[in-house]
């Protein structure tokens, strides 16, 4: 397999085209890859969340900050894109919206939902 | 290593992981947005009663497997040199094992 073919490379960000679906399942995988490591920071504060009732006051405190909401908001926003997405394959594997038409319309649902989530995340947290 | 992880068996986990986590995170978003466990008291009550317990020891363990297959489907698409990616997966794997007993030790020690 190695590095010895004589196929071409064409790695040019800038001039790749992707469809709506090549995007969305990108981000699919980014928001995973950012999911696996926000796991250990939710397990800490889970752990803060029980270890005392001061601990509890100081987390209810930490979450009321602005810089915090805005992480929340991206934290949202990638587990919502994620979750749609997932969504999308799962309903892909039961063979329902597979044909390209079909598919391309249900990638742009998933960005709108997703979107949809993070706004009412933002007006939940404002 | 990788082989019982592989195939059907992967696509399972990480359906029904999903499928659980689903249904768990809708059923915790409701309950924190009626906002009766926003203190210290009613929280851990609700956590650590023991149904809820279990279920949420149950959604990590979901959250750890489900995590394995996807950074293991990214691991095997995109690095190539096997002794790299054995060893990103051995870091992987034993980050996801880490992470359930934390999650095993906070829940059974707060008890």
């Amino acid at each position: 397999m190695a590095g010895n073919s004589t196929r071409p490379v064409f790695l040019n960000l800038l001039h790749i085209h992707l469809p709506v679906m090549g995007v969305l399942s990108i981000i699919h995988r980014l928001t995973g890859v950012l999911l696996f490591a926000a796991i250990p920071v939710v397990i800490y504060l889970l752990a803060l969340s029980l270890a005392g009732s001061a601990e509890f006051s100081c987390l209810l405190e930490f979450f009321d900050h602005d810089l915090v909401h805005v992480f929340m908001i991206f934290f949202i926003w990638g587990l919502a894109h994620h979750f749609f997405a997932g969504l999308r394959y799962f309903m892909i594997d039961l063979d329902i919206g597979v044909n390209r038409k079909q598919g391309r319309l249900s990638a742009w649902v998933v960005f709108a939902l997703g979107f949809i989530t993070m706004l009412i995340g933002v007006f939940t947290l404002l | 290593m990788s082989r019982r992880v592989s195939g059907l068996r992967a696509w399972l986990l990480q359906r029904l992981s999903a499928v659980y986590m689903a249904i768990f995170l809708l059923y915790f978003f409701i309950v924190l947005a009626m906002g009766s466990v926003n203190h210290y008291a009613a929280w851990r009550d609700w956590l650590l009663q023991p149904v809820m317990s279990v279920a949420v020891m149950i959604f990590f363990a979901a959250l750890l497997l489900h995590a394995w297959v996807g950074m293991r489907d990214i691991l095997i698409d995109y690095i190539k040199p096997v002794m790299i990616r054995l060893s990103l997966m051995s870091l992987v794997v034993i980050m996801l094992v880490a992470m359930g007993f934390w999650v095993l030790r906070i829940m059974l020690v707060a008890a």
